[in-house]
């Protein structure tokens, strides 16, 4: 896993996504910088394309592993579409290597600044909202692993 | 000549750009758009005529009980029914195989009894009866399909024994546009004594429908999926069967007398529709059949049909592309995924070229099953779709190709 240091925050991170993003003003190429980003997201290991590791209400799959490591948690996720990869890809690169009370209070403001927030809907097909679900989810339960000082390792 | 620019300028909601691109709408499977005649009716019925019908001595609700009642014969002529209260209004296809499943299955249907389907049906004509079954104890069968996405009809036939207590397919599959043939299955399984319903929510757009000449026992569609609103739908049953089914819902126009231990219902239609019905979506079915009638549903046919071949022949010529349901016998809509590409990457981006097409399983995850794949983009054609518009739509899919593959 590569770790930049130092490290980003994740503001900071959203920053470089709506930065990414300004560049294009026409909807094919935003989607194509999506596609762009699918087609290069690390691949989940397959122990973890399983229906444990699923998350539901997507039209397309996805799969979504997380470790805890030094106090951060790292994200690993794949999909069956390019599209909602480059989504996940996204949400990797904001959320990914962050501790879980930073993530359990990101606000995630740069999807509706980079104009997704149409796939924040819940009857939306691509499940974004339920992949922030989750991520917050697993930030919840490493949150209370540590506060009962179990030192799990993912 | 079809007047397709006049018949274009009745429709608002085409006249439209998304994403700064003009809309091209191909999903009028899903629903189809309403033309100013029916938005008309239904404002007109609000501003002029709304009342709850078939209760009152005044005036305005003698005049909405009339055009109801109106509407019904309407209904009547547009499918060639015998009778008006063969005519039951429902709140869609959904409503009115429920309405049969449930009624049929509680007063005829032993254990031990079984229903034939097939693996084609959309989940509506699916599910009320597979669980009908699981609650009678009765067994489903469900008779598949061949490579082109027609039904295996030696399969069907052989399915139907003398247990069989009811028979239910589409008229035509809204995934694989399969039109079936459904007379010949109503006159296989009549001679068997088993009665047939018919899902038409995709067959009374494309096609004249003649129940008569069909003959078969129910017939069940959507209004908007026939240009009208939503919210109104129609269920056909023979007048014989009808008088043998049990009320459905209970309460309001539906009764005949109470009393305090039992209770009377009235004669059909009335005693299928409890509760105050969709008067405006009447006006408005009303208003879409007219529309449909003045253009002619065999000149409606015939254009859709040369639509279906040119975008057939154009999509094609794509390299790489897979389409599902390639029937000699087809509806205007065309399934199809761009090589290994997944349905919703290839929707999501011909979506900000402007073009309007479903992606998914349909309603229909047995048949996804089936064919082994997540599920398929849709193109569905109507009346008002244009070859300009399936020339965009070739090009938004050559340009989904060059973006998704590598």
């Amino acid at each position: 896993m590569l770790t930049l240091w130092p490290p980003m925050s994740i503001s900071e991170n959203e920053q470089i996504v709506i930065d990414e993003f300004a560049a294009y003003d026409d909807w094919l190429d935003k989607y194509n910088l999506l596609v762009e980003m699918g087609k290069s997201l690390p691949v989940i290991g397959p122990q973890y394309k399983t229906d444990t590791y699923l998350i539901s209400g997507c039209q397309s799959k996805v799969w979504l592993h997380a470790a805890f490591e030094n106090g951060k948690i790292i994200f690993t996720a794949d999909s069956d579409a390019i599209i909602t990869k480059g989504i996940v890809n996204l949400l990797m690169r904001v959320l990914s290597n962050q501790s879980p009370d930073d993530i359990l209070q990101a606000k995630l403001g740069f999807i509706d600044q980079i104009g997704l927030q149409e796939h924040l809907s819940p009857t939306r097909s691509n499940g974004l909202s339920n992949m922030v679900k989750q991520m917050k989810l697993y930030a919840t339960v490493f949150k209370m692993k540590m506060a009962g000082k179990t030192g799990s390792q993912g | 000549m079809f007047p397709i620019e006049k018949i274009r300028n009745d429709f608002p909601v085409l006249h439209q750009q998304v994403y700064k691109r003009q809309l091209v709408y191909f999903d009028n499977a899903a629903t189809t758009q309403k033309p100013v005649q029916v938005i008309e009716a239904i404002r007109h019925y609000y501003e002029r005529d709304n009342c709850n019908i078939h209760r009152g001595v005044h005036y305005l609700s003698l005049k909405a009980t009339e055009a109801y009642e109106e509407a019904r014969k309407e209904v009547r002529d547009f499918i060639h029914a015998r009778h008006a209260h063969e005519i039951i209004f429902t709140k869609g296809a959904t409503e009115s195989i429920n309405l049969v499943a449930a009624t049929f299955g509680k007063w005829f249907v032993q254990p031990g009894d079984e229903v034939v389907t097939t693996i084609m049906e959309h989940h509506s004509n699916f599910v009320p009866w597979q669980q009908m079954c699981l609650e009678r104890g009765a067994k489903l069968r469900i008779a598949g399909i061949n490579d082109s996405g027609e039904l295996d009809l030696e399969g069907l036939f052989g399915l139907i024994n003398e247990n069989t207590k009811m028979v239910a397919l589409a008229h035509v599959s809204n995934v694989l546009g399969t039109i079936n043939p459904v007379k010949e299955i109503v006159s296989f399984a009549h001679e068997r004594g088993v009665p047939v319903l018919i899902d038409g929510a995709q067959g009374v757009s494309h096609l004249p429908v003649d129940v008569q000449d069909l003959d078969c026992d129910f017939y069940c569609f959507s209004g908007h999926k026939m240009y009208g609103p939503m919210g109104i739908g129609v269920l056909y049953g023979k007048e014989k069967i009808l008088e043998e089914l049990p009320p459905y819902q209970l309460g309001g126009e539906m009764i005949k007398d109470v009393f305090l231990d039992h209770t009377t219902f009235n004669e059909l239609p009335f005693k299928f529709e409890a509760g105050t019905p969709n008067v405006a979506g009447v006006a408005g079915l009303r208003a879409a059949i007219k529309y449909l009638q003045e253009t002619g549903m065999t000149a409606i046919a015939a254009y859709e049909e040369m639509l279906l071949r040119d975008a057939t022949a154009k999509l094609s010529a794509i390299p790489g592309m897979r389409f599902f349901g390639t029937a000699a016998h087809k509806a205007s809509l065309i399934s199809f995924l761009i090589g290994q590409t997944h349905p919703f990457d290839t929707g999501s981006i011909i979506d900000k070229l402007g073009i309007a097409v479903r992606t998914g399983h349909h309603c229909a995850m047995p048949l996804m099953d089936y064919m082994k794949i997540p599920g398929t983009v849709r193109a569905s054609f109507a009346f008002y779709n244009t070859i300009e518009e399936i020339d965009l739509l070739v090009a938004a899919i050559e340009k989904a190709k060059e973006m998704l593959e590598d």
